[in-house]
Parts: C-alpha cells; sequence; structure tokens
C-alpha cells in the first residue's frame, strides 16, 4: 500500500495577528507549525504503516524552510519525502495549488517507480486559510474519488471504509483505491516525534522538484494563474459576552432582566 | 563561547515541549492532589527517545549531547516536575552509569533497553542510617560460586517499583568503609527483591518514591558493575551527573512560577492598577528572573563539560546548588505574589513551591554541593 500525505507549514494562528491598517497577516516573529489537521493525516497513513505495512510518503509545497515540517513527519515515522518549492508556484491560490500538487503526486509516483499511490491523505484543511478545498482539488485534477472528513477509517484490502464527519452526525462511505481523503481532528491524536527519528531526519536528503519538474502549465500557476484575489483580510469584530440570567423562580429572572435592561436604557 | 542554543537542541525543547501542553498540562493538577504515577504518560515519554537522547546510537541512544537531555528535562519540568524527575532517574542515574561503567555485556542487555526507552530505571544508594555518609551501608553482598547473596533495604528511591533495573550498592567488605562498597544491577523480579511502602512526600507527586526490600536476592557476578570495592566511585561520579539533571528540574520549576506569577501580576488589580505596575512586584519579577538567568548559565555550563568530557564534579555541584535554591526561592516569591491565591492549591504556585524543596535536598543536600565545592577549593 503506498500513501502520500500532502502536508503544510502554517503560522501558529494562537500567535498570528493581523495589521490594523494595512489588512494584513503579520508573519513576522510568528512561529510556524506543522497544520494540525495534516499531522491527523499522517497519523492515520503512519497507523497503516504500523498495521498493514504501508510505505508512506510526505509532499508539501511552500518556500525551502517547509523542509522543518517534512523533517518533523520523517521523525514520526514516515519514509520519503519531497518539497515542491519554485518562486513560480508562489502566490497560487487554492485552485492553482491544488492543480501544482496533482502533479507533484504523479511525479513522485514515478519517481518512486509506481503507478499512483493507493491514498492521498491531507488534513481537512490548513488553520491559515481554512479554506478546506485543496484536498478536494488534488482528487479533481487526479481524477479520483474523494471521501472528505474522515473521522475513522478502515482499510480492507483496496476497499476503504471511513465515517465521514458532517454538521449533523456520520456518512458511512467506501471507496475503492486510489482515493483521497482528508483528516479532521477526531480522526485520531497524532503520535509525538522522537528524538532518535528527529535525529536521523536530520541527514535525510528531502528531493526538492521545481515547476518545470511537475509539468504544469504555467499559465495556471502562481499569482497570476490565480483566479482568486485576495481583497482584504481583517480580524471580524470581537462579539462581547452576553448575559444568562439563570434563576429558579421565573419570577425573579424576569425582575432581573427588566432591571437590566432599565438600567442600560434599553426600555 | 556561544550561547545559542543549536537547531538540534531548539528541536528537543521543542518535542518536550509539546509533549508538556498536550499530555501533561491538563492533567497534572490531578496527578499530583492525588499522588499519581501515570505509567501512560511515561510510557510515552519513553517511546519518544526522550531517556536515549545523548547515548550512541549502537546502545539505542539517538547520539545527540548532555545539552539536548538537559533541556528536555528542564522543560518537562515546567510542566510537571515528577515526570522529569522520572526521566532524570532513569537517564542519569541508571543508564549513565552502565554506559560509563558497564562492560560490552551489561550496555547491550541494559543501556539498550534503557536508551530506548522500553524498560526504566533506578538507583539505590540510601538506606535509613546511610545518606549523606554513604559508608554507613548496611545493605551487604556477600560473594558465593558465580553470584552474590544481596540482603538489606533502601529507601526514597525514585522510580521504586515502576523500573526494571535497579543500580544497587552494597556493603562486600564492611572493614574498608568506602572502599568496601560495590555496584550491582539488578533486574526488578528477581525472587526475594521486593518493595516497601510507597512515600507520602511534601512534592513531586506524580513521581513514584518507594523502599527497596532484598532478601537473599541471587545477583549473577556478571552483574557486578564496575569493580568489586570500587562502588563508591560508581555512587559519586553517578551522582555528579544526576545533580545537573535535578539542577535542570529546578530551572524549569523556576522558570514555570515566574511565568506564573508573571500573568497573575498582569491579571491581579489592586487599588485600580494591574499588581505588576506596582514597583514592589516588577521589582521582584526582575529580581526572579535575574536568578534564573544566573542559575540557567551554570546548569547549562556543567552539561557542556560533562559533554566535553571534562571534570565537571564541582561545575554539577555549584549548578545544583545554585539552581535548587533559586527553584525554592522564585516559587516562595511566586506564592507571595499570588497572595491568598497562592496559598490555595487551585493554582499551580503552591505546587511549585512544594515541588522545589525536594531540588535541595536530593542527589546529594546542598551542603553535600558545599563540601565538594570548598573540598576542591581548598585542596
Amino acid at each position: 500500500m503506498e500513501i502520500l500525505v500532502c502536508v503544510k507549514q502554517v503560522p501558529d494562528t494562537a500567535e498570528v495577528k493581523i495589521d490594523p491598517v494595512k489588512h494584513t497577516v503579520i508573519r513576522a516573529g510568528v512561529p510556524n507549525i506543522f497544520n494540525p489537521f495534516d499531522q491527523n493525516a499522517l497519523e492515520a497513513a503512519l497507523q497503516l504503516k504500523d498495521n498493514q505495512g504501508a510505505k508512506v510518503t510526505l509532499l508539501s509545497m511552500g518556500p525551502p524552510q517547509a523542509t522543518e515540517v517534512l523533517r518533523e513527519g520523517l521523525a514520526m515515522g514516515a519514509d520519503d519525502a519531497y518539497l515542491l518549492t519554485d518562486r513560480k508556484v508562489g502566490g497560487s491560490d487554492t485552485l492553482a495549488t491544488g492543480y501544482c500538487l496533482a502533479q507533484a503526486v504523479k511525479k513522485v509516483a514515478e519517481m518512486k517507480g509506481i503507478a499512483q499511490f493507493d491514498i492521498v491523505l491531507c488534513g481537512k484543511q490548513a488553520i491559515d486559510g481554512d479554506t478546506a478545498q485543496v484536498g478536494p482539488q488534488i482528487a479533481c485534477e487526479l481524477g479520483i474519488p474523494q471521501i472528505t472528513y474522515a473521522a475513522k477509517l478502515d482499510v480492507d484490502g483496496d476497499k476503504v471504509t471511513v465515517k465521514q464527519q458532517n454538521e449533523e452526525g456520520y456518512i458511512v462511505t467506501e471507496a475503492h483505491f486510489p482515493v483521497l481523503l482528508t483528516a479532521v481532528k477526531e480522526l485520531n491524536e497524532p503520535r509525538f516525534p522522537t528524538i532518535r527519528g528527529t535525529m536521523k531526519a536530520k541527514r535525510r536528503e528531502i528531493p526538492q522538484l521545481s515547476a518545470a519538474d511537475i509539468n504544469v502549465d504555467e499559465s495556471r500557476i502562481g499569482l497570476s494563474g490565480s483566479p482568486t484575489k485576495v481583497r482584504k483580510i481583517f480580524t471580524p469584530p470581537q462579539r462581547t459576552q452576553g448575559l444568562v440570567i439563570n434563576e429558579e423562580d421565573p419570577q425573579v429572572a424576569v425582575d432581573t432582566l427588566i432591571e437590566k435592561l432599565t438600567a442600560q436604557k434599553i426600555i | 563561547m556561544d550561547f545559542n542554543l543549536t537547531d538540534d537542541q531548539k528541536m528537543f525543547v521543542k518535542l518536550a515541549k509539546d509533549f508538556g501542553e498536550k499530555r501533561l498540562a491538563p492533567t497534572v493538577t490531578e496527578r499530583d492532589h492525588h499522588g499519581i504515577y501515570d505509567e501512560e504518560i511515561i510510557a510515552e515519554m519513553l517511546e519518544m527517545g526522550l531517556s536515549g537522547t545523548y547515548f550512541p546510537e549502537e546502545y539505542g541512544g539517538a547520539g545527540a549531547d548532555v545539552l539536548s537531555y538537559i533541556l528536555t528535562v528542564e522543560e518537562l519540568a515546567k510542566y510537571d516536575a515528577g515526570v522529569s524527575i522520572t526521566l532524570s532517574g532513569t537517564v542519569s542515574l541508571c543508564a549513565n552509569p552502565i554506559w560509563q561503567f558497564g562492560t560490552e555485556e551489561q550496555k547491550k542487555k541494559y543501556l539498550v533497553p534503557l536508551a530506548e526507552g522500553t524498560k526504566l530505571g533506578a538507583f539505590g544508594l540510601t538506606e535509613p542510617n546511610a545518606g549523606t555518609d554513604a559508608s554507613g551501608q548496611q545493605t551487604v553482598a556477600v560473594k558465593d560460586g558465580d553470584h552474590y547473596i544481596l540482603n538489606g533495604s533502601k529507601i526514597f528511591i525514585t522510580n521504586a517499583g515502576a523500573a526494571d533495573i535497579y543500580i544497587v550498592f552494597a556493603m562486600t567488605d564492611k572493614s574498608k568503609g568506602n572502599h568496601g562498597i560495590t555496584a550491582f544491577i539488578v533486574e526488578k523480579g528477581w525472587e526475594g527483591f521486593t518493595f516497601g511502602k510507597k512515600e507520602d512526600k511534601l512534592g513531586i507527586h506524580t513521581s513514584q518514591t518507594m523502599e527497596l526490600v532484598f532478601q537473599d536476592v541471587k545477583v549473577p557476578a556478571e552483574n557486578l558493575l564496575g569493580q568489586e570495592g570500587k562502588g563508591f566511585k560508581v555512587a559519586m561520579m553517578t551522582l555528579d551527573g544526576g545533580r545537573i539533571g535535578v539542577a535542570a528540574q529546578a530551572l524549569g520549576i523556576a522558570e514555570a512560577a515566574l511565568a506564573d506569577a508573571v500573568e497573575y501580576s498582569k491579571q491581579r488589580v489592586q487599588f485600580g492598577k494591574p499588581l505588576c505596575k506596582f514597583q514592589s512586584i516588577s521589582f521582584k519579577l526582575a529580581d526572579m528572573k535575574m536568578k534564573i538567568e544566573a542559575a540557567r548559565n551554570l546548569v547549562y555550563k556543567a552539561a557542556c563539560k560533562k559533554q566535553a568530557g571534562e571534570p565537571f564534579t564541582v561545575d554539577a555541584a555549584i549548578a545544583k546548588r545554585v539552581a535548587s535554591d533559586v527553584a525554592m526561592e522564585v516559587s516562595v516569591e511566586a506564592v507571595q505574589i499570588f497572595g491568598g491565591y497562592g496559598y490555595s492549591e487551585e493554582y499551580p504556585v503552591a505546587r511549585h513551591m512544594r515541588d522545589a524543596k525536594i531540588t535541595q535536598i536530593y542527589e546529594g543536600t546542598n551542603e553535600v554541593q558545599l563540601m565538594v565545592t570548598a573540598g576542591a577549593l581548598l585542596q
């Protein structure tokens, strides 16, 4: 079983601030982390490695420093890692990114001497953009089935059974290889990288792919190849905390409410 | 002199920090209050390879340096001082002497699983009548053919009961005092080796401390560590390393106490302004910070000297004494800043204060550190 996991290095959104004047994300001094949902995707792949002997390959698209998350993934137990890095792909929106990654998935399969990956795993979304579009777009570009929001997955032979999470509950869906899955937090608890794995990962060569290597149509990539234009990023105004009046006696509750509303000159 | 951590060292700190935030912090209060030694947490920590950081790869380690290991002890101690000493107990006090004094067979059999984290280790020197004065050992080992018969008991043993492998000191020749002490590697489960009562401690509640009892325990002669009669040297050199671990633990406790105090001082409003706006508090915080930074440099220096293979006995003694005193002072001040809330177990600073106290006592009391330092000074 050959599994490819797409991983992204993202700014730690818990630390991110938005420039109130320029409406851009302030990246300076913000630590970069391994996108948490991608860690769930990797953990799922590693469990299939532990239990069924799957081979796990990592792929990331980003600046050269994105090798950091690839090394972290190798330290957790992935077998191989590839980085797609090229100034030409910078500024890509989700459509262009999905296209680039799909081309890279094909290229990596070719480099590994396999026809295709049986499973492509992604996190449901990256915590910086929160679009949840790239995974499905890769599946579309590859022309393979996709099951998003996987909260549980079982692999039996070439059949994948997924408990797909949605707002109301779950849908159990099956698909045959090849398939693309996106992972939610509930799927598992990602393991920690090991110290030994970290030391070994440090010595690993991580092959880098350029736009030319993955055979892309340059009019479909980068800022110019992206139909989406970001006009403005802003922090939504914070809602003030509501007040819950929780009295046993409804009369007391009503009196309290009237008193508050009167004091605020609302009534 | 380079005061910057390497990328590797930063990565190990991050590993320990992630583990601390995700696995230790959520339950530490409950585990502390109920005295829970959590085997699952320890197993997970060991699986990460935190016990093998600086041992060579051929012995199951990661081949990194001593400072990397010390940094992880410090980082864990910020979240849970009990778990940090569990780590230091298995690495500094058990795996390290096997690495330093063990035969190739002993290293293969015992160091590899300790470094890989499949087994936990402990160290038994202290007895009811032999604390700082190790020559008062009453545990005896009598040679009988191809093995020794071990009798006696050890108290206050960190990781006792939980550990699989124990470094145990016993008198093989009582007439020779310190020169009659021999070190042995003893396995849990051997006939006659049992555990006494679990200690009810002031702090480090999340670590396990028990008594070791030996009743006619047959120890194969090949489990003698080092040479017969040279156990005192094994103990002292092992404790030198252990002191850096305790110093790192103390440093972590102090840093956690300061961080809590800083946060609280920004939130708590009295007389219309946050506590940190009062100079009496901000200077206190600054003073705590200064002490911590001074201690940090001593701790890291001792670790670097151990790594370099230089003599580090005095550096370890100084680091341990200073860092543990700093942990005590800083945690007491943190409680003071929290005021009444600081005295409540609902806030973490009370735990830091209780945890800090032991760092002035174990791995040689701070008075022993003065003896070591004075001895070297006046040689």
